[in-house]
């Protein structure tokens, strides 16, 4: 773990029209750590989440106040390419959505659109990818096939892969696992233990042993307020708020 | 017994939305079989081969009758490929603008405008064929007159963009979500993702339609009859006078002796007319239908 603060969310507040969904959030995201978001549902994590690389930008009607900073830069500022975010901040969401296209046309998407046509350098990057999501030796005799012959959580991890490709920094997971059967789902959880050591990595999960077991810091949210973010030992054992270890004992949620 | 009077009423109901549902089938297989037997006299003087492969039509010729469809079906070609080069691309973007680009506001208006685009009586068309396209052409290109297969094409695009928006537009509606923000979430632009996702992920679709405005651009007859100058000759390009299969028919049947071969042999065009237009309508069917089968 370094102390090098990766993202720095400050004063952040998110509105869907008028409703405010992120209360004045102010937390800091160190870099090549994972870092989980729990909460009850309609908490705020997954808009928290997906404020980090501008993805509510594609909802109508929605702002945003205050700033997050991705190494020292407002996401938010004027002069940002909201392109340029996202290419460095990389997401899976919670349904895995490949393409409708081959498992190489896939994890390639993202290096076609920044222009690189250079084939030995796609494929490269293809089995590079792949690897890293740890799903290149099921894959790799099959690579044009149709990406949806894979097994839910084959497609997860090639969409880890799609979001590999394009080099990221940072790694967004919206419940990656929620929908995948344990196996799989451990399946997932080693993967970002070991994608930890390349990526900075922000995970929102559902499932408090999950947050548990792959998270380094633990934030939780409660009605689109950062109640506390700590070390996951210390939210998990000894928690400053009383309502966190409410939550984590599972007594509402 | 209130059972069974609901049962007899039930029996009726369906019978009558059976009857209706074969009333169209039998429309369709008599409509054929009324074309065939009335085609079928016409080889009788005209031989298959001459029919089928000759360049020359001439009923009323003065060195005998000439009956070869080729330069009809050639025309037709013409003018349809024509039509799809220029309405395609258009009706395509013109359905990822309504279905991706405009506001709210913008598509409550146009769509009702491009429907209503489809309710324009094909004569209207064709008289602005001769008024306004026709001139503009022959201006552009330095013709006598703008009476060709190109004025026919830009016409026929018109009749056919209507289908291909609306068809296509749904077909890139009903792309999920999800792969449009994956695509975002990789770092690609709005453009991106509508040419490398969504079209591609809406392509039966968009074919479909494709395939149905060529199914209505073939059948099209005012606007070509009256835009076309309906010369009965092999044309030679898009700046050529043609005269397609339904104009040829439009035009003679009127003043032709009734049960002659040139009378029989006009039911034979109709016949062949109405086998590529079954085709093209068959092939867009299962086009379409696949592409549904995918989405669920």
């Amino acid at each position: 773990m370094t102390n090098e603060k990766k993202i720095i969310s400050r004063g952040f507040n998110f509105y869907y029209g008028k409703a405010m969904a992120i209360k004045n959030v102010s937390m800091d995201i160190y870099a090549n750590t994972v870092t989980g978001i729990i909460g009850p549902s309609g908490c705020g994590k997954s808009t928290f989440l997906r404020s980090i690389n501008r993805m509510n930008d594609v909802i109508p009607g929605t702002r945003a106040e205050g700033e997050i900073t991705l190494d020292g830069k407002n996401v938010y500022d004027n002069d940002v390419d909201v392109v340029d975010v996202r290419r460095k901040v990389g997401m899976v969401f919670q349904r895995s959505n490949p393409f409708p296209k081959s498992i190489i046309d896939n994890v390639a998407y993202g290096l076609r659109i920044n222009g690189i046509k250079d084939r030995t350098l796609i494929d490269e990057r293809v089995e590079k990818s792949l690897q890293g999501a740890a799903l290149w030796d099921e894959v790799k005799d099959r690579l044009h096939k149709s990406a949806f012959q894979l097994s839910g959580g084959q497609q997860q991890r090639l969409c880890i892969a799609r979001a590999l490709a394009v080099q990221p920094e940072v790694l967004l997971m919206d419940e990656p696992a929620s929908a995948l059967d344990p196996t799989a789902t451990l399946k997932i959880e080693e993967l970002i233990q070991e994608l930890k050591r390349e990526y900075t990595i922000v995970i929102v999960t559902h499932n408090m042993q999950q947050a548990a077991r792959v998270s380094d810091y633990t934030a939780f949210f409660m009605m689109g307020e950062l109640v506390e973010c700590d070390i996951t030992s210390k939210v998990f054992t000894n928690p400053a708020k009383k309502i966190t270890e409410e939550y984590i004992t599972g007594r509402f949620g | 017994m209130a059972d069974k009077k609901g049962d007899i009423k039930e029996l009726l109901v369906k019978g009558f939305f059976t009857l209706n549902g074969i009333a169209v089938v039998l429309v369709l297989v008599g409509i054929f079989t009324l074309l065939v037997i009335t085609a079928v006299p016409a080889f009788k003087e005209i031989s298959m081969k001459e029919f089928l492969f000759s360049p020359d039509w001439n009923p009323t010729g003065y060195d005998g009758e000439k009956y070869g469809i080729v330069s009809l079906l050639v025309s037709t070609a013409l003018v349809t490929v024509g039509a799809l080069v220029i309405a395609v691309p258009i009706g395509i973007g013109a359905a990822a603008y309504l279905s991706d680009i405009a506001g709210e506001r913008v598509r409550e208006i146009a769509k009702p405008i491009v429907e209503i685009l489809a309710g324009i009586p094909s004569v209207v068309l064709g008289f602005l064929g001769i008024v306004l396209i026709g001139p503009v052409i022959a201006k552009l290109f330095g013709l006598p007159n703008g009476l060709n297969a190109l004025n026919g094409s830009v016409l026929l695009a018109i009749m056919a963009l209507p289908t291909i928006i609306s068809i296509s537009e749904d077909a890139l509606n009903s792309v999920p979500m999800s792969f449009q923000q994956a695509s975002l979430a990789l770092g690609a632009t709005k453009w991106q993702t509508i040419a490398l996702v969504k079209i591609p992920a809406a392509l039966s679709g968009i074919l479909a339609s494709c395939m149905l405005g060529m199914g209505r651009a073939i059948g099209e007859t005012m606007t070509v009859l009256m835009a076309t100058g309906c010369a009965a000759a092999m044309p030679h390009g898009l700046l050529d006078s043609v005269r397609t299969m339904t104009a040829t028919i439009a035009i003679e049947l009127g003043e032709v002796a009734y049960g002659s071969t040139h009378y029989y042999a006009l039911f034979a065009v109709g016949l062949v007319l109405f086998l590529i237009t079954f085709i093209v309508n068959m092939l867009s069917d299962m086009v379409l239908r696949k592409y549904q089968n995918v989405e669920r």
